[in-house]
């Protein structure tokens, strides 16, 4: 009997339900697809080194996975709760009838167990088919094979899920049952009526609150962008973010009450057509919102800038990434090994060598690689960081306790340096002999040597005194990477007395003498892989004990781009449920309270409303609690996202941020925009006449 | 005079035919302009029923009632919903104010619905209030108001509009006697100040006194017919208890 009613109040309700199902499956959907990563086919065809990438992938989002967990566990406990206390009535009429509060929390329970049921089924099913549509786009990220494709089924992946859900589900129930044995029959009876009573705020109080809170945010605004210099440590940080939140807190609560006095000051607009009603609905319903509005705002902040910083340090680090790798080969190893007994003779003599002699040594064939150019650089202890910085250490190491300030600097003589821009096709220098250049790209550390460069700061080498040709940072590098990441490298004349023993590392540059890709994968083979053709020279390399370290334009490609593919993983994973959890939010409020106005609809419709003048207002008013906690989520997110790339030291041009921006707008109109047509289709449903 | 209203031989049934219920039972009656109406009658008499059929919010089974010479059972759709914005004010017994709103805005509503112009509406509205004596509350919510005075707001929102016909539904149902008093008072000054055809229905004796004519409904037809004519409301009151001994019944219970 109680189940059958439970049914029937599923059936009943599913006006109410459909939202909280939607989002129950999507959920499911979302949860699965993530987490079956592993085990799609796109990621069993992968060699070994995007493998690695997609192990950390996997490893990311299993942690992400939990907190995706927690995140979605309070939506839907939130939701049903938002849903039971809609039903007070029911329960009342229950409890009149003589049953006990342990037969309606079963009745609850069965309820949520069919609920669960059914949307991880469907859930799962829908993720299934959406796991095989992103092991296209993987293999896409990827390159991989996917000729022998085929239909994947992860059953760790769906354990987790039902698992995951499956505590949550508990938890709701748990929730129900303490829910339902706090009511009293007479709060359950008289629920409607209590809740009508209407709390209206003073409108000047509102518009001096909103003034302030303006202000506040403005000034936090400024603090993460302008001001960013003085924000080193975490509660300092903190302080501006902290001051964002309560400011939007207080911008929502005095929002609707600055409209409405601004609105009603320009009686044209005030008095025309149902915009008075309009204006009052929100002005009432805002003001038991607040709290969700701040929090479904902030979801949307994150959503946005998780979104748009995650894509667009793609797109940078893909630029980057061609820039920075102008050859295919980079060998070095360091110089001068100290006879302290720590190092074999062999090593010793060896690291007193250039790197092609090493290599012919061991016997490899100098003729597959072709523009060769090898440069040593130097190290002195004379020259340390703190040497570098000069009059601005002082300052510097006040902001950055934490830099290693001893570190010696690196030297290359300019003559070197060219030969090797030249073939990396990079500015090439000139120096007098009296003067230096500081080549750094690495954003953090170009601004603290800019302070010192700007100072006119001179080097001493070898008694000598040098002072910079310029005032701030030139571009350049010798080793290739991923990205900017060059911390300091200093050229001087050749004349400098550079000696012998100064030697750090020698270096060689080259490319592959090959025409066609595969010919090029084959040497890179030699180097990377422990195969036929690199055996010999490997073991007699290995056996020597001689460490020659290098990286290969291939190599950076396939990691950078790992990475790249990584970020913007969890970037969707994490963006999409903080939008489906603000969406689902904001769309169950505004269903309950259409259903809670239907009334007042009814009134309009008395008094000779027609159709389509009140779903006109319903849709003003369904769009305007939608479009507004979007508009301050923007406005968060232009600020947050210029935070955000600031500390990860990334600069991005406005141009660049265009794709990523596009792509989070997209994401935002299905999910958001779907959820928006949704909560409007129903709420017309709810308030039709009947 | 000219009929405002002309209801012609209406009928309403309910259910199917195995199971039929006369609601209204061939009623036919005239309301001339200027009119202050009465309809009496018992609960389940089929009062309430004839007053939704004339405001289009019920349709009839047979019959027409003609506004103005305008046959209302025929209208469909927006055109009705114009009509009864137009040429028909409500007063409910639960007063239908809207909670969010002001009075002022309660009152103004009804006019920008009809897209009347925003510096009319505000001297329409402040020039209905002073005669329903409600201009100290007009910034005030309804939550913060009585229960009379809730009933005048409404009545305000009723006549804004210059309605042919205001159709009262119980407007003293919801409040104590005092307060029942001066609402009808003020329909009387809707009715000959202002010239508001006003048709009230009510099974409270009282209140059908302060009318000019009331009609008797029993079983969904016609039972009796009173007019004031030259009586003082007192006697008039006296006449109208007779009727409603004669009708017995639930009514008597109400006096």
């Amino acid at each position: 009997m109680l189940f059958k009613l439970s049914v029937k109040n599923i059936r009943k309700s599913i006006k109410d339900y459909t939202i909280y199902f939607l989002t129950l499956i999507l959920g499911v959907c979302i949860f699965y697809m993530f987490n079956s990563l592993d085990s799609q086919e796109a990621m069993l065809e992968m060699n070994s080194s995007t493998k690695m990438i997609v192990e950390l992938l996997v490893d990311l989002l299993a942690m992400v996975s939990v907190f995706v967990a927690v995140v979605l566990g309070f939506l839907i406990v939130y939701a049903n709760n938002f849903l039971i206390k809609r039903r007070k009535r029911e329960f009342g009429l229950y409890m009149t009838l003589g049953m006990g509060k342990g037969q309606i929390s079963r009745i609850l329970l069965f309820e949520t167990v069919f609920i669960g049921l059914f949307s991880l089924v469907i859930g799962m099913l829908a993720g299934v088919f959406g796991s095989q549509l992103m092991s296209i786009l993987v293999a896409k990220l990827f390159s991989a094979d996917m000729s022998k494709y085929e239909f994947v089924f992860s059953k760790a992946a769906a354990l987790k899920t039902c698992l995951y859900f499956g505590v949550m589900y508990f938890a709701v129930m748990l929730f129900n049952v303490v829910a339902i044995s706090k009511y009293k029959l007479i709060d359950l009876l008289t629920a409607i009526r209590k809740n009508e009573k209407v709390k209206m705020k003073n409108p000047m109080l509102c518009v001096v609150v909103f003034l302030t809170a303006v202000s506040m945010l403005g000034y936090a605004y400024y603090k993460v962008t302008g001001g960013i210099d003085t924000l080193k440590t975490f509660d300092k940080i903190a302080f501006p973010i902290l001051l964002g939140v309560i400011s939007t807190f207080l911008i929502f609560w005095s929002l609707s009450g600055f409209i409405l006095k601004l609105a009603q000051s320009r009686k044209s607009m005030y008095l025309k057509g149902t915009n008075l009603f309009v204006l009052r609905q929100i002005h009432n319903k805002i003001n038991t919102t607040v709290v969700s509005m701040t929090v479904i705002c902030l979801l949307l902040f994150m959503t946005i800038s998780v979104l748009s910083s995650a894509l667009s340090l793609n797109n940078v680090m893909t630029k980057d990434l061609e820039e920075m790798t102008p050859v295919d080969l980079n060998l070095y190893k360091t110089a001068n090994l100290p006879k302290n007994g720590d190092y074999t003779k062999v090593q010793i003599e060896d690291s007193r060598l250039k790197i092609s002699d090493t290599l012919k040594n061991a016997g490899f064939d100098m003729n597959v690689l072709k523009d060769i150019v090898e440069v040593e650089t130097y190290a002195t202890s004379e020259l340390t960081w703190k040497d570098t910085l000069g009059n601005a250490y002082d300052e510097v190491k006040a902001l950055f306790p934490l830099i290693p300030y001893d570190t010696c600097e690196e030297i290359v003589k300019v003559s070197d340096y060219n030969q090797v821009a030249k073939v990396y096709g990079i500015k090439q220098y000139e120096l007098k002999d009296n003067e230096y250049i500081m080549l750094c790209d690495f954003q953090s550390r170009k601004d603290l040597r800019d302070k010192a460069l700007a100072l006119h700061t001179q080097i001493t080498i070898g008694g000598k005194e040098y002072s910079s040709k310029y005032t701030e940072c030139q571009s350049g590098y010798l080793l290739m990477s991923g990205s900017h990441i060059n911390p300091g490298i200093i050229l001087v004349p050749d004349s400098c007395e550079l000696t012998e023993d100064m030697k750090e590392k020698h270096l060689l540059i080259a490319n592959y003498n090959a025409d066609t890709e595969e010919e090029k994968e084959k040497i890179e083979g030699m180097f990377t892989n422990y195969s036929e053709d690199s055996k010999d020279f490997m073991d007699q390399i290995l056996e020597q004990g001689i460490s020659l370290d290098g990286m290969t334009k291939i190599a950076i490609y396939e990691s950078s781009k790992g990475i790249a593919t990584v970020v913007t993983f969890i970037a969707i994973y994490l963006g999409v449920v903080f939008l489906i959890a603000s969406s689902a939010i904001l769309a169950l409020k505004e269903l309950t309270e259409n259903s809670d106005n239907r009334q007042r609809y009814t009134v309009l419709r008395k008094i000779g409303a027609d159709e389509s003048m009140i779903n006109q207002s319903l849709f003003k008013q369904i769009a305007i609690f939608f479009i507004v906690p979007l508009i301050l989520a923007v406005i968060h997110s232009i600020f947050g996202i210029q935070f955000a790339l600031k500390i990860i030291s990334v600069q991005v041009h406005p141009k660049e941020m265009f794709p990523s921006v596009i792509a989070t707008a997209a994401f935002l109109i299905v999910i958001y925009g779907g959820y928006f047509l949704a909560t409007y289709t129903g709420s017309k449903n709810i308030i039709k006449e009947e | 005079m000219k009929h405002l209203l002309e209801v012609k031989q209406i009928e309403k049934y309910y259910g199917n035919k195995s199971n039929l219920t006369k609601a209204i039972d061939n009623i036919s009656f005239d309301v001339d302009e200027g009119e202050f109406v009465g309809i009496m009658g018992a609960s389940g008499s089929g009062k309430t029923t004839l007053l939704n059929c004339i405001s289009t919010i019920d349709r009839v089974t047979a019959g027409h009632i003609m506004i103005n010479d305008e046959d209302i059972t025929k209208l469909k759709g927006n055109h009705l919903n114009k009509f009864r914005r137009e040429e028909l004010g409500f007063i409910f017994q639960d007063f239908n104010l809207l909670d969010t709103l002001t009075a002022y805005e309660n009152i103004a509503l009804a006019l920008t619905i009809q897209k009347v112009k925003p510096d009319e509406i505000d001297q329409r509205v402040k020039e209905i209030a002073s005669k329903l004596e409600i201009v100290d509350i007009l910034n005030k919510y309804p939550y913060q108001v009585s229960g009379g005075q809730k009933q005048r707001i409404a009545s305000a929102r009723a006549i804004i509009t210059n309605p042919k016909l205001v159709l009262a539904d119980e407007p003293t149902g919801a409040l104590d006697s005092k307060s029942a008093r001066q609402l009808l008072e003020s329909f009387e000054t809707l009715n000959q100040k202002m010239g508001a055809t006003i048709l009230m229905v009510t099974h409270d004796a009282f209140t059908a006194s302060y009318a000019e004519r009331i009609l008797f409904i029993k079983d969904g037809m016609i039972f009796n017919e009173l007019f004031k004519g030259s009586d003082t409301r007192k006697q008039f009151f006296e006449k109208i208890i007779e009727v409603v001994t004669l009708l017995g019944g639930e009514l008597s219970d109400v006096i």
